[in-house]
């Protein structure tokens, strides 16, 4: 672990059911349980975190300066270290982490949060695309995907029956996940955009995600099972679909070398891929053998909720570790239209 | 555990203006981020990490711009992170990549934020109509001037005040040929005379809307050892948060400010921030927080900040200088604003400051703040390598 100057380790993560529509629930009413839970599991309290960082979106949010409402939900009172990033929450983890790493903090409150439910997310999701040539076309998320899709099978990579088999093995898994939005069997059902079909697709939901780090001997007494981050990294690349090869994805194959992935096997994959034919993209990029374990908590197929299901990846592969389940895993998330960011990060629990 | 100390050895803004028709937002901060290379003379090869900053998306009505931008700020293949901390947003930005260089994460750095204003509007972007949920009251100004009231109120201070920093100010832009308001004809006079907008906050002791960007390089001390040009180096950083609107809350005065700029005093060794401290980019949208913040930043006593400002004691040539580059009344690309504070802060102990050079500045302090008063950061810089 000489690779950087502190241990860090993933102590806790909690998470909300993951549900179609929250019509009833306030953001805040949303994160503030979740918080509640993680801080619980490692008995400390808001005040005594050394950081606290959250990741969220104005435009699912509809407002500007939306997270400044949930940030009651965490009771930054005394005043606390705090920053946002706008983006899914494993990069304001990727924030905590650095601010560990810098010693200002031995400890860190992680979350972030998306409801989906009060606009059309594939709709909503076209804003991020160039906003003078490409935006006003209005070219949705599923389109942008399926395009990848067809990518994919012209190069003989895939075929639509393997992309259904991943979205059944998926939800197959979210049978025993309590969080998960879409549980069993799902009928591959019609093209939404050929050649994607319902079961490629993810659901439209709402969640949040929390997480705990903290650093060293710290770590190891608030968790029994402390799931070190070895490694992290994440890497951007060109936004326009055009000047990429969207049948490979060499942003998450940089980050997964920076972040250590290929210097031992994992035994477990949690990826961030909302669509049944990205997974195939990320399994090729993060070279995953075989009988390496992918997605055993169903996956963004399962449950996709904006904003949260990058950090839910790490939360879901540290609590394999908390649990024994595994010991060396790599987890992943995205941002933007077919995987233009990737963020990878090793956790590995004590060797016993 | 020693951290890396950073330095910043290269920065570049935008003029700014009220509408840049002739770039797009890519444009635009690129602009920004080829000055600061051309500053610290270095290539986009020689940048590790973009760290990018800006406020509400909606302002220009792209969710998550960064994508978009990746190609502009040559971040293709490299680690992206976006920060959104309201107004204080550019300071934040800032501060976090300070921190890649810190922990050693990362060597060399660019950090940008930036708002093009002209593509929206940002009192609408501000004031989108949530059920059940308090709006922002038609822009910013709606929000604070009840506190600039509060602090009138509290203190005894003369009308007067608020037109003197506006003064002050506008007069200070005039020597940044950066600045967005060149008001060459300005008077205390017609500051005085023009029109009411959010009493007691007069039309010239607001912010203007502004396109542009800030830019700058931050490296670790074996990039400052091959820099050209002298750096700044961060003496200490900090950020802090409390909730918009709870009983208690003193919005003169915000716990989270006081707290931030303790911790900032503490990394930097300062103990007498009057006297130690040289110049302040001070983030000040309406004239009157300049007293409020003086206070606030332990620079007078309870009370006390009006009396620095009607002295003059924070004139371009008083003995603690505010906003010697015009400040955010004269320039106000949201997102940018507080970067353009920690920016202006490192011109000044770099020597590099042109016309609004505080003479022999050797500490400085930039500060920014956002959402209800609640989101505070600042940095300490000076022009030597911090000793601890």
């Amino acid at each position: 672990m000489a690779r950087y100057a502190r241990e860090v380790a993933v102590v806790a993560f909690a998470q909300s059911d993951h549900l179609r529509r929250t019509d009833e629930l306030s953001e805040v009413e949303m994160v503030m349980p979740v918080l509640h839970r993680v801080l619980a599991a490692t008995g400390l309290k808001a005040g005594e975190i050394g950081f606290t960082c959250s990741g969220s979106s104005d435009y699912l949010a509809g407002r500007a300066f939306s997270f400044t409402m949930t940030l009651d939900g965490v009771g930054a009172w005394p005043p606390i270290s705090e920053s946002h990033v706008e983006m899914d929450g494993a990069w304001a983890l990727y924030e905590a982490w650095v601010k560990i790493q810098t010693g200002e903090a031995d400890t860190a409150l992680v979350y972030s949060y998306g409801k989906s439910s009060p606009g059309s997310v594939r709709d909503v999701l076209t804003r991020q695309l160039d906003p003078y040539y490409v935006a006003p076309l209005w070219p949705d998320a599923v389109a942008l995907a399926a395009l990848q899709a067809r990518a994919l099978i012209d190069s003989g990579e895939t075929d639509e029956s393997a992309l259904a088999a991943v979205g059944a093995r998926s939800r197959d898994a979210a049978a025993a996940n309590p969080h998960a939005q879409l549980r069993g069997p799902v009928p591959q059902g019609d093209y939404q955009v050929r050649p994607l079909r319902t079961g490629d697709c993810p659901p439209v939901g709402d969640g949040v995600a929390a997480v705990v780090l903290a650093a060293g001997d710290l770590a190891r007494r608030l968790c029994e099972r402390p799931a070190w981050i070895t490694g992290i990294d994440h890497r951007i690349e060109a936004h326009s679909l055009g000047l990429r090869d969207l049948t490979d994805s060499p942003s998450t194959r940089l980050a997964a070398a920076h972040a250590g992935v290929f210097d031992a096997p994992v035994d477990t994959a949690e990826l961030h891929a909302p669509f049944s034919s990205q997974e195939i993209v990320l399994r090729k990029a993060l070279g995953l053998a075989d009988d390496v374990t992918v997605n055993p908590s169903g996956g963004a197929l399962a449950a996709n909720p904006m904003m949260a299901a990058g950090l839910i990846r790490i939360g879901e592969a540290a609590a394999r570790i908390h649990r024994g389940a595994s010991r060396r895993v790599v987890a992943h998330a995205t941002s933007g239209p077919c995987l233009q960011q990737n963020l990878v990060a090793v956790l590995e629990g004590d060797a016993r | 555990m020693s951290k890396e100390p950073v330095a910043i050895v290269g920065i570049g803004q935008t003029k700014h203006v009220a509408a840049r028709h002739d770039v797009s937002i890519a444009g635009l901060v690129r602009e920004a981020a080829a000055r600061a290379l051309a500053d610290a003379e270095l290539t986009w090869a020689d940048i590790d990490a973009v760290v990018i900053g800006k406020a509400p998306d909606f302002f220009e009505g792209v969710m998550m711009p960064e994508l978009y931008l990746a190609d502009a700020l040559g971040a293709v293949g490299k680690p992206m992170l976006r920060v959104h901390t309201a107004g204080s947003v550019g300071g934040s930005t800032a501060l976090v990549a300070s921190n890649l260089v810190a922990a050693r994460v990362h060597r060399t750095v660019l950090t940008l934020a930036f708002e093009k204003q002209s593509e929206s509007n940002a009192m609408w972007g501000l004031s989108l109509p949530v059920p059940f949920q308090q709006p922002l009251l038609a822009g910013a100004g709606g929000f604070f001037a009840p506190h600039v009231r509060a602090y009138m109120r509290r203190t005894g201070a003369p009308d007067a005040v608020g037109s003197l920093v506006a003064y002050k100010d506008r007069r200070n832009a005039l020597k940044n040929p950066y600045a967005h308001l060149h008001e060459h004809d300005i008077t205390l006079e017609k500051v005085q005379a023009s029109p009411m907008l959010w009493d007691p906050i007069r039309y010239s002791e607001t912010c203007p809307s502004s396109d542009g960007a800030c830019a700058m390089i931050l490296t670790d001390r074996a990039g400052a050892a091959r820099s050209p040009k002298p750096a700044a180096w961060v003496h200490g950083g900090a950020m802090r948060s409390e909730p918009t609107l709870f009983a208690g809350k003193d919005f003169v005065s915000p716990q989270a400010g006081k707290d931030c700029a303790a911790d900032v005093y503490r990394q930097a060794g300062i103990t007498d921030p009057r006297r130690e401290i040289d110049a302040v980019e001070m983030y000040v949208p309406f004239s009157w927080y300049e007293p409020m913040w003086l206070e606030n930043l332990g620079f007078a006593a309870e009370g006390e900040g009006w009396k620095l400002t009607e002295a003059g004691v924070t004139e371009l040539d008083g003995d603690l200088p505010v906003n010697p580059s015009g400040g955010v009344l004269s320039t106000n690309p949201i997102g940018a604003s507080g970067m353009i504070r920690f920016a202006e802060a490192a011109l000044q102990v770099r020597g590099q400051a042109g016309e609004h050079q505080v003479p022999g500045a050797r500490r400085a302090l930039g500060h920014a703040y956002g959402g209800g008063a609640q989101f505070f950061a600042m940095w300490l810089v000076g022009a030597e390598e911090p000793t601890s």
